[in-house]
């Protein structure tokens, strides 16, 4: 069923509700834990997954293709910018894998109202922010407009 | 009613609206930053940026990156490139405007903190392809969120945008947005001086190939719901290429991308018995289309078209020949990467089937078509081009503001632009948010006024599933068979079925022809009036129906424009078997739709393509 969630891991604190993309993690009402109301809009995105403090939730490959005993768990770390994962084949073969996810420290960007109040001109030539500089040629190609409108 | 009498209307003015916060919309967010320092700027998403749209896994390649500073690639050979690959057909003036701009949105992704991959040797981005760079991109979308949040005055997550307003005494001129929270069930009502549509394209138009609990692993996002058309259509906007649907070969089951394995890894496709079938079909696929058969790359509508022949004399399964290519640690982490960034259910299929990539090939099918303009496709809106070198009949002003005044858009929802991708739609965003922030500069005095009657209207279209359902469900015992309405995804199995048999879909090779494109607009009309009888039990429910409303537009207008195109121009796309033939001499033209929201007619035309880049 795509997502399915442990009963005695998760506390119901909602993280996976907030993420989900496709709306599909709810609280059950009397249990108070989340589990998935439409397995059949889930896209397998792990969102809710890597979301999740508790690692309450799992995934079970679609039941129409994917035969049962199989596992791709994963663990995202963000502090260290990293992201493991552990893939157990049906027939009990094991791969793991971990990749980098972020170069520079979660929070750093530097918003677009803290670089120099670009000048008024700027808004009607074609340049974007940060424009030339930014594309590290000489200058933003054009096409001669001369050339325009043959068919 | 009683239960939701507790609705509150929220009011929410701004001067730039950003309906959308994917790839589009993050990038129109930033740009709008850079350039209206005192602007308000509101970015309203239906679900959390944080993970929304086609990226919520993440990527594993950027697929539009010219590499300027190193020579690799000029704006004009991109648009050769899309152009070939489009059969002849793009919007030059779109596709240079973003290849010139993409390395600067680039550039600023890995200052961010986005991983790119780099080549040992010469130290710059290690290439997957011409276009395409590799990046470790599981977090890409979070990192992208992070920009926009900095940037917007205020983000609105879980809002579900059902309708765009239009001005009282102006309806060429937008006037804002409405729609109403997922959560709490309030109608928001948005209103600004410019707005910016990058809602994403669309899965779950065709009956798609799996058919149970697999049906949500679509390749598109099961999320891809049409809002970047069905927001526009019903208002009047002017929509092209929206027969250009898009079918993709991709691994059987998982959707896993096909990309890096043939152009990094060199794994190779065959039919099921180990011969390589794309050239000995080469003459066949020269009569159908003439000169275009001959352009490399091949263009992706024909390498499909090429396996579904193949598949259809009996020779399937198709498989990628993976095995040769996984030599190496290093390759077998890149491969399993590309998985594990963007499309984890192709990890889990193979795992649950015992598939090592390693020792075994692995089947390719092509998929049910999906509707978008970022990809090796074109659909969407008709928009005006860039100032500078836009052809004089593809400019009205402000670039990427479409036939509506005020209102632009970016991504999937731009039409005529093929192969922007990840990087391309955030640039196209960028684009947009500059324009729009000129826009309303120069206009300052304006403010566009909303019609009370029509928001008062439009509250009562939008919360009446939720009606429909409160009083049918009293008639009925239990369960889901009701005679007053049905449920969102009854009304989507039934658009699913009709798109499949009657407008190119699986069931039929992706073959239509007049007669039944005529009976499926026909069974299409029949859903248009049921859609007032939709029930929903819950809010969550009640987004399902206005995805549903928007893809049922969205489908409206592809019919249309399938019908309307006497010719086939995309082979392993859909073929319209009455017209088996690409016809230059009628067709090198874009189609256009307008439908008339007064007369509640479609008007069809052509448009021209002009070729700006030799
Ligand atoms: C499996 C897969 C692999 C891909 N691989 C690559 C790749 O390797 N490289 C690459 O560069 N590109 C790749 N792409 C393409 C890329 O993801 C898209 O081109 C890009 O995301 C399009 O941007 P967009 O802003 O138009 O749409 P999206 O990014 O999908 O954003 C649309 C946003 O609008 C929101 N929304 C929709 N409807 C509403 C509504 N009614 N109200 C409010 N909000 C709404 C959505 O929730 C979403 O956040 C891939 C896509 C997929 C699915
Ligand atoms: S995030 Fe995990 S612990 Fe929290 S509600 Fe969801 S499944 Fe339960
Ligand atoms: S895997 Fe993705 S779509 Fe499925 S429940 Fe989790 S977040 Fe939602």
């Amino acid at each position: 069923m795509p997502t399915f969630v442990y009963m005695t891991r998760c506390d119901g604190c909602g993280e996976c509700v907030d993420i989900c993309p496709s709306d599909i993690m709810h609280i059950d009402r009397t249990y108070r834990r989340a589990y998935n109301i439409e397995p059949n809009f889930c896209w397998e995105c792990y969102s809710c997954v890597k979301a999740c403090p508790q690692h309450a939730i799992d995934v079970r490959g679609y039941a129409d293709f994917a035969p049962l005993g199989h596992s791709v768990r994963v663990l995202r770390e963000e502090e260290k910018g990293m992201i493991s994962w552990k893939i157990k084949y049906r027939d009990g073969r094991v791969k793991e894998f971990r990749f980098p996810i972020r170069t520079t420290p979660w929070g750093s960007i530097k918003p677009p109202a803290d670089y120099t109040v670009p000048d008024a001109a700027g808004l009607g030539t074609a340049l974007l922010a940060h424009e030339p500089e930014a594309l590290e040629v000489d200058a933003l190609p054009t096409l001669p407009l001369s050339r325009n409108n043959k068919v | 009613m009683a239960l939701f009498s507790s609705r509150k209307t929220r009011f929410v003015d701004s001067d730039i609206l950003i309906i959308g916060g994917g790839f589009g919309g993050c990038g129109a967010t930033y740009e709008s930053r850079y350039w209206g320092r005192n602007l308000k700027i509101v970015l309203v998403e239906k679900a959390n940026i944080e993970r929304s749209g086609a990226v919520a896994h993440g990527l594993s390649a950027i697929n539009c990156y010219m590499g300027m500073r190193w020579d690799e690639n000029r704006p004009e050979d991109h648009v050769r490139y899309a152009r070939n690959d489009l059969m002849g057909l793009v919007r030059e003036d779109l596709v240079f405007d973003i290849a010139r701009h993409v390395d600067a949105t680039v550039h600023k992704f890995e200052e961010w903190g986005l991983p790119i991959m780099k080549n040992q040797e010469t130290g710059r981005y290690l290439r997957e392809g011409r276009w395409q760079i590799m990046i470790h991109g599981e977090s890409y979308k979070p990192i992208i969120a992070e920009a926009a949040r900095k940037s917007a005055s205020e983000v609105y997550n879980r809002i579900m945008v059902t309708h765009l307003l239009l001005d009282k005494t102006r309806p060429d001129r937008v006037a804002g947005a409405v729609g109403f929270s997922v959560r709490d069930g309030n109608y928001y009502v948005f209103r600004a001086k410019a707005v910016i549509v990058a809602a994403g394209g669309a899965s779950h138009i065709y009956k798609a190939r799996s058919i149970g609990e697999g049906v949500g692993r679509t390749w598109y996002a099961p999320w891809s719901s049409a809002s970047a058309y069905g927001l526009l259509i019903p208002v009047g906007v002017k929509m092209t290429q929206m027969e250009n649907k898009i079918v993709l070969a991709r691994f059987k089951d998982g959707y896993g991308p096909v990309g890096a394995w043939f152009l990094l890894l060199k794994a190779y496709a065959t039919n099921a018995y180990g011969e390589r079938y794309e050239e000995a079909r080469f003459e066949e696929i020269k009569a159908l289309v003439g000169k275009y058969a001959e352009q490399q790359p091949v263009p992706t509508c024909l390498r499909n078209h090429a396996m579904l022949e193949e598949i259809k004399a009996g020779r399937g399964p198709i498989y990628m020949q993976t095995q040769a290519s996984l030599d190496s640690r290093e390759k077998e982490e890149i491969g399993w990467e590309d998985f594990l960034d963007m499309t984890i259910g192709q990890a889990v299929v193979w795992a649950s089937q015992n598939i090592d990539p390693k020792e075994k090939p692995s089947e390719l099918i092509t998929s049910e078509p999906y509707i978008m303009g970022s990809h090796a496709t074109c659909s969407g809106a008709w928009a005006s081009g860039p100032e500078d070198c836009a052809p004089a009949d593809y400019q009205w002003g402000y670039n990427r503001m479409m036939s509506i005044d005020g209102l632009f858009g970016a991504g999937d929802t731009i039409g005529g632009s093929a192969h922007k991708f990840s990087s391309g739609s955030f640039t196209e965003g960028r684009i947009a948010g500059k324009s729009a922030v000129r826009y309303v500069t120069e206009r300052s005095g304006e403010r566009p006024e909303v019609d009370e009657a029509e928001i008062k209207r439009l509250e009562e279209t939008i919360f009446m599933p939720l009606e429909n359902y409160t009083v049918g469900r009293n008639e009925i015992v239990a369960g889901s068979v009701s005679p007053s309405y049905i449920s969102p995804l009854q009304g989507l199995q039934r658009l699913e079925k009709i798109m499949d048999e009657y407008a190119g879909g699986i069931s039929t090779f992706y073959t239509a022809n007049e007669p039944m494109l005529r009976r499926g607009l026909e069974l299409l009309s029949m859903l248009k009036e049921d859609l007032q009888k939709l029930g929903a039990e819950d809010l969550h429910q009640l987004q399902r129906a206005w995805e549903l409303n928007h893809r049922v537009w969205t489908s409206e207008s592809v019919t249309r424009h399938t019908l309307y195109r006497q010719e086939t121009r995309w082979p392993g796309y859909y073929y319209r078997a009455d017209y088996p033939k690409l016809d230059d001499v009628e067709w090198h033209v874009f189609t256009a739709s307008r439908y008339d929201p007064k007369s509640g007619e479609w008007d069809m035309s052509k448009l021209p393509v002009h070729h700006i880049v030799d």
